[in-house]
């Protein structure tokens, strides 16, 4: 018996977008598990006492450390961000859209530069990361380094993985910008951009709950 | 409209590519990336199955000196253990059931073209053929592969100078795993996302076969757990390498103070088992998916109760994340706390009791047909029950104080993680291959393998839960120098007799397999009459899977004897059929 069959339909831009979106709401749960395990560590290791060989006494190693005020301003520079990475997404979907009724074509004719929110958040992602090491490079001044007690091996190391997610948008905006100039599709890009925008967004609230963590349970 | 499609094209249903490198080896097909997982995990358990005969070997035969490691000291014991567990776990029990079978049948199952992310499925494979390769060279490294077995407790895993393979090997042990964890979890995603938006039309979450769901649920299993080892794994290379005291107490090595203080070796553990725990059941779940299928399909009956099944797997699953404790009832936990996570898992004795008790009443008045793809399914519910009923006795704190250090665990999760799950993959193999390579296995040959690894699974793993009960002891390398361990020599002689025998018989498997390819019979279409999507296809399945078509099902995946029908099998797609109540 001959099974009842369908063509295969191409997948048009709602489709792949939509698949785009449902992948990286599915990809954030491991980063979430990743930093959720992170969490319980702190938590766990900073309530143990540490045997003290000289005096062989029970005493507490976690030592609060001040946080340089510089990670205020990266806090503003990556919200500053996440609200131009929005507009980003917002412009080159409307153009991706505009493409698809007018021409159809799929095939992006636009000049690469008139993307001036994707540069600018491009711009403002290297910032932070920047801003990120020069916090770094305070902590150590202060004698702080990974090593010296355990509540600045947790700050070097969430603020490290965090970096280490962001940069990853990072290259993800990268690639978008470089796909113009291989003539990539608009709309291909467009959906790296779209998905690109939720994980953005999604680091800017990860690290606001990052910050709180190493300020208010230290 | 033609640049449309082309764009469509670029982004997902790529052209079958036609040169080597593309087709075979850099390929975007899953069915290739299935065959690639299935062949490293092939390589892998050979590499394990050696190991553990070396260890066999020494048990019975301390003296002698064995090939590539010489004579065998109580440090080099160790790496062995924990190379064949490592290997074992991850590179075979993970990858060939799920990254194997899954990637290649998943998509077929549903009635798609492909995973919905086919670039990354192929860094999935090869990120986790890296991860393989980091593992292997922590053996030819300075001092060898580490010591502290697959689960890495600390401290002994979190210092450089704790033992002989404690320092580049334990580094490479560990890096190996954390690259395994990116490319499960890549893996994972991409079943997640096809499972949910790719299926045919009519194919609703209840038509899907038993094997998707456990598929399914294995990968959100994988999605939870990876994150939280890789956690674990960089925290402990930062211990080790960067000065920090996670994992690290205050401790010294031959009379100095490392340096570390007041970290918690049990941090580690729960991290560990809180992974740990899952990863028994995303060894066993494709197992358990692969066994109701089949027995199914040669019962010529529907799966007895579909939807207890899938609300049994998914209960497995979530329960599964509640019982971690139970590794660590010997680390001085609360006997409350031990209370309620022994509690949960004898609970989780009701969805696995429910999920056998329906594969009984499956093949209950079933027209059974024997052929060697049955006979490891019902192989696979014997060491399903066999292995199950010493749970409960270790998941009692007091009976576990006792047991924990000896053999008896060893039994109990080797019947049920180990040999359960890869009768698992030898019964997907034996009903796949005609599919996949579009001939017959042998089946003489197979019963043969069938009845050999069946006898020589039980002649090792029955005596090991003696051995336990009489306070034999795991991990270590002496079974000649301690006068009651030595009274138990001849349980250790005749396991690792089963042990050369079993190993040899998996040649038998071994040959059918290659000569199966080039000289099998031709398999039709449909060679084992059953009801799912792979077999609408043709044999081996287009690049695209139905040929520039797409499956329409309009019945549920287990539609054996059904009265009124011309034959006793309802295909998915074929015209709907009345319900029969």
């Amino acid at each position: 018996m001959e099974p009842e069959i369908s063509r295969v339909g191409l997948l048009d831009y709602g489709t792949r977008l939509r698949r785009a979106r449902l992948g990286l709401l599915v990809a954030l749960i491991p980063v979430l598990m990743l930093f959720v395990s992170f969490t319980s560590a702190y938590v766990v290791r900073q309530g143990l006492p540490s045997l003290d060989p000289r005096t062989n006494n029970l005493i507490r190693d976690w030592i609060p450390v001040a946080l340089p005020r510089l990670l205020l301003l990266n806090t503003f520079v990556l919200l500053v961000s996440s609200v131009s990475m929005e507009l980003a997404r917002r412009q080159i979907r409307a153009r991706a859209v505009m493409e698809t009724n007018s021409t159809g074509t799929g095939v992006s004719s636009s000049d690469p530069t008139r993307m001036p929110w994707l540069g600018m958040t491009l711009v403002l992602g290297f910032a932070f990361l920047f801003g990120q090491w020069t916090a770094w490079k305070q902590l150590a001044a202060n004698g702080f380094y990974v090593s010296t007690t355990p509540s600045s091996s947790f700050i070097y190391l969430l603020t490290g993985a965090h970096a280490a997610h962001l940069l990853g948008g990072v290259v993800a905006l990268l690639i978008a910008s470089v796909a113009a100039l291989l003539h990539r599709s608009l709309k291909t890009r467009s959906i790296v951009v779209d998905v690109t925008a939720w994980y953005w967004h999604f680091m800017a609230l990860l690290w606001i709950y990052i910050f709180g963590l190493m300020k208010f349970v230290s | 409209m033609a640049t449309h499609e082309s764009a469509a094209h670029a982004s997902h249903a790529h052209a079958a590519p036609q040169g080597f490198i593309r087709k075979w080896i850099f390929s975007l097909d899953h069915k290739v990336i299935g065959l690639q997982y299935y062949f490293l995990a092939l390589t892998a358990v050979f590499v394990g199955m050696f190991l553990s005969l070396l260890m066999r070997i020494h048990l019975i035969w301390p003296t002698a000196t064995l090939p590539f490691f010489g004579e065998i000291k109580p440090e080099t014991y160790l790496s062995l253990l924990t190379m064949h567990g490592t290997i074992m776990v991850f590179f075979v029990l993970t990858t060939a059931p799920q990254g194997g079978f899954g990637n290649y049948f998943l998509p077929i199952q549903i009635g798609a073209p492909d995973m919905a992310f086919p670039v990354l499925n192929m860094l999935s494979f090869w990120t986790t053929f890296l991860g393989f390769i980091v593992l292997l060279a922590a053996f030819v490294v300075t001092g060898g592969a580490p010591l502290h077995g697959w689960t890495g407790y600390a401290p002994l895993s979190a210092l450089q100078s704790a033992g002989p393979g404690e320092g580049l090997g334990a580094d490479l042990w560990i890096t190996s795993i954390a690259i395994f964890c990116i490319g499960a979890l890549m893996g994972a995603l991409n079943f997640i996302t096809t499972t949910l938006d790719m299926r045919a039309k009519g194919m609703t979450m209840m038509r899907m076969p038993l094997t998707v769901w456990a598929w399914f649920v294995t990968a959100i299993l994988g999605l939870l757990a990876f994150g939280v080892l890789l956690s674990a794994g960089i925290l402990l290379l930062m211990d080790r390498n960067l000065g920090t005291s996670f994992f690290v107490p205050l401790v010294t090595v031959n009379g100095q103070l490392t340096g570390h203080k007041g970290g918690s070796p049990l941090l580690w553990q729960h991290l560990f088992w809180f992974f740990g725990h899952p990863e028994v059941y995303i060894a066993i779940l494709p197992a358990m998916g692969m066994c109701s299928q089949l027995l199914s399909v040669f019962s010529r009956k529907p799966i007895f109760g579909y939807k207890a099944m899938v609300y049994a797997i998914m209960a497995i699953g979530f329960l599964g994340f509640m019982v971690w404790g139970h590794h660590m009832f010997m680390s001085g936990m609360s006997p409350y706390t031990a209370f309620a996570f022994s509690i949960m898992t004898m609970g989780i004795g009701v969805p696995s009791a429910i999920k056998t008790f329906n594969w009984l009443g499956t093949l209950m008045r079933g027209r059974i047909r024997f052929t060697s793809p049955m006979l490891f399914a019902i192989g696979f519910v014997s060491l399903f029950v066999t292995g199950g009923i010493s749970g409960p006795f270790l998941a009692q704190p007091v009976l576990d104080i006792y047991l924990h250090e000896t053999y008896f665990v060893i039994a109990h999760f080797h019947l049920i993680m180990g040999v359960a799950s890869i009768f698992g993959i030898f019964a997907a193999t034996y009903y796949w291959f005609p599919k996949m390579f579009g001939r017959m296995m042998n089946e003489p040959l197979a019963k043969l393998h069938f009845w050999l690894t069946f006898v020589g699974a039980y002649a090792i793993f029955m005596p090991m839960h003696y051995y336990g009960m009489s306070a034999g002891l795991r991990r270590y390398s002496q079974s000649t120098e301690v006068a009651f361990i030595l009274r138990l020599l001849p349980i250790q002689r005749f396991i690792t007799i089963a042990a050369f025998i079993t190993i040899a018989s998996q040649f038998i498997f071994v040959i059918n397999l290659f000569w199966s390819m080039f000289k099998g019979a031709k398999a039709s279409d449909n060679p084992w009459e059953a009801t799912t999507l792979e077999w609408i296809t043709a044999t081996p399945p287009p690049h695209d899977n139905f040929g520039g078509r797409t499956p329409v099902v309009n019945n549920g995946p287990y539609e054996y004897s059904v009265p009124g029908t011309p034959r006793d099998f309802v295909m998915q797609t074929d015209p709907e059929i009345k319900p029969k109540h």
